[in-house]
């Protein structure tokens, strides 16, 4: 059902149409001669306002509007893996290729899914002719990628009797391959579903955040833990290695697919992610990470309405793949970009400002968002678990928390990894700061994380937080009366607290054997920490100075602990120190008890 | 600056006032969105782009104020055309104003095509990373902040500080290694006082690289939208050179902040609600529609890169201004005031100082093998003297051990030799690395631990001599 009304306003990416009744807040409508894509975003009387997604230049009031009685809505199907979108899901290496231009023109209408490619369809055994079939029920498989394969599901707003099911065979996106009827009314199914970008999909109930989601970077794994199904949240002012730590992220999770959002950021930087992602294989699949990989690029110079939509395009696919029963990570660079598209729009429609002239639905728009994560058992037979973790970048001004939308994200994210500018100036990466970091999620993970160290994680992890905040206060002293006037104790609380971030927080993100770090690696080297921190402890006690333990060569192994290949460090290294921190420690206490002595 | 051959299809003289630069007139029907409008006021004419249309008025921002507009006289004309420069291989070697119109007594130009001059944007899909450097002559850029082709690295300074030198420096010095490779280099002068004008005018024309320079100046007494325009034109012309002539073109775009305080000036005309400081909300996107047309791509052997030069209001760097061009550009170059006051050009502050994208960019083939590890030992050399010259501050330099004492000296000769440079000269990658082994040769073999031996043994003075 379209309609068709005129262009009465034009401002930069707003423009109001008159004559529109009967339309729907964020309807699709095509604007001007050709046919701009735009959403309404707002009606009053008989005017409709709407967001245009591209450039508006040489429009003219008058033109006419249509309206496609449809909302904006992601197409989902065999073809998304190893794509690049604009916010809008255009593929842009597929633009590239038409157009053989190398930018992006307005107006460009490009299939999300290619129509030509045939994917091998193999139908799911168990269902045939006559059975009744759900929402999300797993009609059958396409083998995507090596290491992915799709589920084609029965779309959620359809169910009823299966009438015919297509044999195996190859099919475009387009062929139907399954029939249901319900109530005498037939619907056909295709390998591909449209679902509106902005509402969420559904699911049957959502689960505790009991697992965790591996990362591979220590600090977060260890320290901060993120569950699969989470939230949160990295901020960090510029230069404080953001996007390094996001892209490790997405490379290194333990997650089926990974989703990289580039929302308003620099071109050069997803060209590099794009270039690392061909080249660099999962180390758990050994296949090249793209082949699990969702890329959405809407560079800071491109429209910025599509940036709005580009978020929850992400959102969408990731809640697709979720219900495959798949875990995704979904990484959004930086939402503070988004915060700042919807205040220009919001400053164009001349709505009320909020705090710093964000919208006042600011916090609630974050919201929606960020609980679109979630671990859930899914709709759809056979029952199925799946998890969509979100990380959201956030580009603090000035790199000052107290700014509108840090405030806002850090309400509903679970985990913070706040990125400090002072630790990255001094080298110290990934820069996050462990002492304003939190995680939500560290009771929900402990069992796992137990299990796994034989209950020695929850310990280990108390320790190193309690020496990291006694190393915080000591420094206040410190910086007055110098670290001499230290009772031994506590220099060797400064002392094992350098020995944590410098053999265990530090990660360099370029060292190829330390750059994806499992929990195997995480805690071996926690481990030797904790163990030269015992012996330490009990020298110490027995009259000790700590200057003599900082002179034992195992202090300087357990820092170079992390440049070992995970394989050899655990089977051959780890040990040796072990080894070396009991005789070290050994002759060191009984020389200094011998020595003690004689001067007595 | 825009087709002249254009028909002029509606005028009107129905003003309904004027406020700054913009001009509200009746709307016509069929005027485009952005489209250029031409203002006649009798006795001279100002172009001016249509920046909101609706059914009953039609705002109009007039490039060169709206001095002198009167109600009912002045003439409106609507062209039906959107802003474009004309382009040409020709402005090669010559000076424009604002919106392109030549002001060095030559000839106007012959254009090869018209081109919008808020571009499009480059398709994310085609680019490629950036991994090859661009020599400027100058130690401390190349040595540790190296740039690379298709960045976009901004110099941060301060007022009275010599930045506007170093910019000229570098149109000077600029060039890309590779005989195949073609090199130009845009200069684009914002809101300048006539003083700066008139030097960059007089640097330009006595400097030999003229003719692989085009050069865009306005001066602060110009209007605001002028200012607004040009470091658009000076990107459409560099991209024409890139895209269509296979060129590596290096834009230099000072003074930014001239640009920004002229956005501000402009959205408060336009009422829009402020943001931090009074800098309109969507200065973020401004900023990157302009630096982020600098990159490289497939399938095309010229580049885009972008020096833009702000100075930051009272040195600070989380202003508006520097905050939002760090998050877009890939790195920074900081001006020190306290190297500045002793003497040093360019004083450059390596600390504050980073440059994302130089590890592509170095190395083997691209500067020379030595580079990655001679940029980590001046910079750990350089912090430990630093760290020690605190030192000193508080404990005087009696009880300092030998070592101390040659980092010491380190850093007074890497501040006073290596950063320290003429205005008028110029190193090679190979110069100015050696001159870094030079001065590294002061320190202890043993304290060059960033080194591996086996480089040591190549370009260490000491071996070298010997051979």
């Amino acid at each position: 059902m379209t309609r068709i009304g005129r262009i009465y306003r034009i401002a930069g990416p707003l423009v109001v149409a008159e004559g529109l009744t009967g339309s729907m807040i964020y309807e699709v409508v095509e604007v001007g001669e050709e046919g701009l894509i735009g959403e309404i975003i707002g009606l009053q009387g008989d005017k409709a306002f709407i967001q245009v997604y591209e450039d508006t230049s040489g429009l003219t009031v008058g033109e006419k509007v249509v309206a496609t009685g449809r909302l904006l809505s992601a197409e989902l199907g065999p073809g998304l893996i190893g794509s690049i979108y604009d916010g809008l899901q255009r593929p842009e290496k597929a633009i590239a290729e038409v157009t053989r231009d190398i930018f992006i023109r307005r107006g460009m209408k490009l299939a999300a899914l290619p129509r030509d490619k045939k994917w091998h369809f193999v139908p799911e055994k168990s269902i045939k002719v006559g059975d009744r079939v759900e929402p999300n029920d797993t009609l059958g498989f396409v083998q995507e990628t090596p290491i992915v394969i799709h589920k084609i599901m029965v779309p959620p707003d359809i169910s009823g009797v299966v009438k015919w099911i297509a044999p195996e065979g190859d099919y475009t996106v387009d062929d139907v391959i399954a029939v249901v009827e319900k109530g005498g009314e037939r619907y056909e199914i295709k390998m591909y579903q449209l679902w509106p970008i902005r509402r969420p999909r559904p699911y049957k109930k959502k689960l505790e955040p009991h697992e965790p989601l591996i990362t591979g970077i220590r600090i977060i794994d260890y320290m901060f833990p993120l569950a699969k199904g989470g939230k949160g949240a990295i901020p960090g002012g510029f230069g404080t290695g953001k996007t390094v730590t996001l892209q490790q992220v997405t490379k290194w999770s333990h997650a089926d697919i990974a989703i990289y959002v580039g929302c308003g950021e620099r071109g050069n930087e997803m060209a590099d992610a794009l270039y690392s992602f061909r080249r660099l294989y999962d180390p758990r699949r050994k296949r090249p990470m793209m082949e699990r990989s969702v890329f959405i690029a809407n560079t800071s110079n491109m429209p910025v309405a599509a940036r709005e939509t580009s978020i929850f395009l992400g959102v969408t696919i990731g809640e697709y793949f979720r219900d495959m029963g798949y875990d995704v990570i979904l990484v959004a660079d930086s939402t503070s970009r988004w915060a700042e598209a919807m205040r220009e729009i919001s400053g164009r429609l001349e709505e009320m400002p909020g705090e710093e002239g964000f919208p006042a639905y600011l916090a609630s728009r974050i919201a929606e968002f960020y609980e679109r994560a979630g671990h859930v058992v899914t709709l759809g037979r056979p029952e199925r678990v799946g998890s969509l973790t979100i990380i959201g970048a956030v580009s603090p001004p000035g790199g000052d928390f107290s700014e509108p939308v840090t405030q806002a994200t850090l309400r509903y994210v679970q985990c913070l990894f706040a990125l400090d500018y002072t630790l990255a100036t001094r080298r110290h990466f990934p820069a996050i700061n462990w002492l304003i970091s939190y995680s939500q999620y560290v009771m929900f993970v402990r069992k796992w994380w137990d299990e796994k160290t034989g209950g020695e994680w929850s310990k280990f992890r108390a320790i190193a937080m309690n020496i990291l905040q006694r190393e915080a206060e000591l420094a206040d002293i410190v910086r007055l009366v110098g670290p001499e006037a230290l009772p031994e104790e506590d220099k060797l609380i400064l002392e094992i607290a350098r020995l944590i971030r410098e053999g265990f927080l530090q990660q360099d993100a370029f060292d190829p054997n330390d750059s994806y770090s499992p929990p195997e690696r995480d805690h071996v080297i926690m481990k030797a920490i904790m163990k030269f921190y015992e012996k330490a402890r009990e020298a110490v006690s027995k009259g000790v100075p700590v200057a003599k333990i900082r002179e034992l060569p195992v202090r300087l192994k357990i820092v170079k602990m992390k440049t070992y290949p995970t394989d050899e460090l655990i089977e051959k290294v780890a040990p040796e120190i072990m080894k070396a921190i009991d005789t070290e420690f050994e002759e060191l206490v009984k020389k200094y008890v011998i020595e003690a002595e004689a001067m007595r | 600056m825009v087709n002249t051959a254009a028909m002029y299809v509606k005028e009107t003289t129905s003003t309904y006032g004027a406020r700054g630069a913009l001009l509200f007139v009746k709307s016509l029907p069929g005027v485009r969105y952005n489209e250029i409008v031409e203002i006649d006021l009798g006795t001279e004419t100002r172009v001016g782009q249509v920046i909101d249309v609706s059914k009953d008025v039609t705002v109009i921002q007039v490039f060169g104020g709206t001095s002198a507009i009167a109600q009912g006289k002045t003439v409106v004309r609507f062209r039906g055309e959107t802003l474009k420069l004309p382009v040409s291989i020709d402005m090669l070697g010559r000076i424009f104003d604002g919106l392109g119109r030549p002001i060095d007594g030559g000839p106007p130009i012959t254009p090869e095509d018209y081109l919008d001059i808020h571009g499009n944007p480059l398709n994310p899909a085609v680019r490629i990373p950036p991994s090859e450097p661009i020599e400027t002559g100058i130690s401390v850029i190349d040595a540790l902040l190296t740039l690379v082709r298709g960045q976009k690295l901004p110099i941060f300074s301060g007022s009275g500080l010599p930045h506007n030198r170093v910019a000229m420096q570098i149109v000077r010095q600029a060039a890309v290694r590779g005989t195949e490779e073609k090199f130009a280099v845009v200069f684009g002068a914002i809101g300048v006082t006539h003083e700066e004008a008139m030097y960059f005018l007089n640097e330009l024309r006595r400097m030999g690289a003229l003719d692989r320079t085009i050069a865009f100046i306005t001066t602060a007494s110009a209007p605001t939208v002028e200012k607004l325009a040009l470091p658009r034109v000076a990107l459409t012309a560099a991209e024409f050179l890139a895209w269509k002539y296979d060129m590596h073109v290096l834009t230099i775009l000072t003074d930014m902040t001239n640009y920004c305080e002229a956005l501000r000036e402009l959205s408060a005309a336009r009422e829009e609600v402020p943001g931090r400081r009074g800098y309109p909300g969507y200065m973020y996107t401004d900023l990157a529609t302009i630096y982020e047309r600098a990159g490289r791509v497939e399938g095309k052997k010229g580049s885009m890169t972008i020096m833009p030069i702000l100075t930051m209001p009272d040195d600070d760097i989380t202003h508006p201004i520097p905050d939002l061009t760090g998050y877009i550009t890939e790195g920074q170059i900081v001006l020190s005031r306290e190297l500045w006051r002793k003497g040093i050009y360019p004083p450059v502050d390596v600390f504050l100082s980073l440059s994302r994208l130089m590890k592509e960019g170095i190395g083997p083939g691209k500067t020379r093998e030595d580079h990655r590890e001679v940029f980590s030992q001046l910079i750990a050399a350089y912090a430990e003297g630093q760290h020690i010259r605190e030192l000193t501050m508080i404990v005087g330099t009696e009880s300092l051990s030998e070592r101390d004492r040659k980092y010491l000296e380190f850093a007074d000769v890497f501040e006073r030799r290596f950063i320290n440079q003429g205005e008028y000269e110029r190193r090679t990658f190979e110069e100015t690395l050696d001159l870094a082994w030079e001065i590294l040769s002061i320190l202890p073999e043993e304290e060059l631990r960033q080194i591996r031996d086996e480089t040591i043994k190549k370009y260490h003075p000491k071996y070298r001599k010997r051979t």
